[in-house]
């Protein structure tokens, strides 16, 4: 299959799974928000098994395909920790992140959301042009 | 199985399926992900078709979720209602985006990327969510 259409099917996936999760448990899919609040101990037992499906997630494509997904990282180690920290903190200031924002706000229509997405697309193509001097 | 037990279960059927779903569409790599953000550059525009995908479908099932009176496993839908534009949106979603650009993971892939041990990854993710608690803790109500 061609990265294009495996990519549109791993989005489709994405959008079903928290499209279910509203359906269901009256919930937003956003990790920022799943992962924050399961770290301050908040409705642990709903937030701990969402991560937990994270986790169970590549195992069953490894099943599924009988091999792993790619991850490829490149930064050093200083910099794989700012950068950490910049998505945890930035995350949960901003409210949201790829998903609650870039799929269900985007979903919904927010204007919060597409200000939220409008400003981190720029603020990472920014980050990565400078980092690779790509202008 | 009590009430409590099966929105758990939805939580952890879903959350399987949204990282399998990332492991599909190569978000699950940093260098992927700097590729879709190297814009001017060797830019790889495949993940447009990820958050493309995902948005199709949310739109779709937000019709439906408009037409329920509640969610089926919970009394009501907690659905953000703030419209207003402030700086925390714009700063924090500002500094996300430098840090999803310099290690080319957002919460989502670095937690779903775990299992495949990379110590790179697993230091991410400590990282990110010492920042979180750091925001929550500390920051929380001082930027506004």
């Amino acid at each position: 299959m061609s990265q294009y259409l495996t990519s549109f099917a791993g989005g489709l996936l994405i959008g079903l799974s928290a499209i279910l999760y509203l359906i269901l448990t009256g919930r937003i899919a956003g990790i920022s928000g799943i992962v924050g609040r399961l770290a301050e101990g908040a409705n642990a037992a709903l937030n701990g098994a969402f991560v937990i499906g994270l986790l169970l997630g590549p195992l069953v494509y490894h099943l599924a395909f009988g091999a792993w997904p790619a991850v490829t990282i490149s930064a050093s180690l200083p910099v794989i920790i700012l950068a950490g920290l910049l998505v945890g903190i930035g995350s949960r200031m901003g409210s949201g992140c790829t998903s609650g924002h870039g799929v269900l706000g985007l979903a919904r229509f927010s204007p919060r959301s597409m200000v939220a997405v409008a400003t981190f697309l720029i603020t990472g193509i920014v980050t990565v042009t400078l980092m690779r001097g790509s202008l | 199985m009590t009430t409590s037990f099966r929105p758990v279960l939805a939580a952890l059927g879903c959350g399987t399926l949204f990282g399998f779903g990332l492991s599909l569409s190569g978000m699950l790599d940093p260098a992927r992900v700097q590729g879709f953000l190297d814009l001017f550059g060797a830019w790889d525009p495949s993940l447009i078709f990820v958050l493309g995908g995902a948005v199709l479908v949310a739109i779709a099932g937000m019709v439906l979720v408009r037409r329920m009176a509640h969610p089926v496993l919970a009394d009501q839908f907690q659905i953000p209602t703030n419209r207003r534009i402030d700086r925390p949106l714009v700063l924090g979603s500002a500094l996300f985006g430098i840090g999803w650009g310099l290690g080319g993971f957002c919460p989502g892939p670095a937690i779903s990327a775990l299992p495949l041990g990379f110590g790179a990854g697993l230091l991410f993710v400590v990282a990110m969510v010492a920042g979180m608690v750091v925001h929550d803790r500390i920051l929380a109500g001082r930027v506004s």
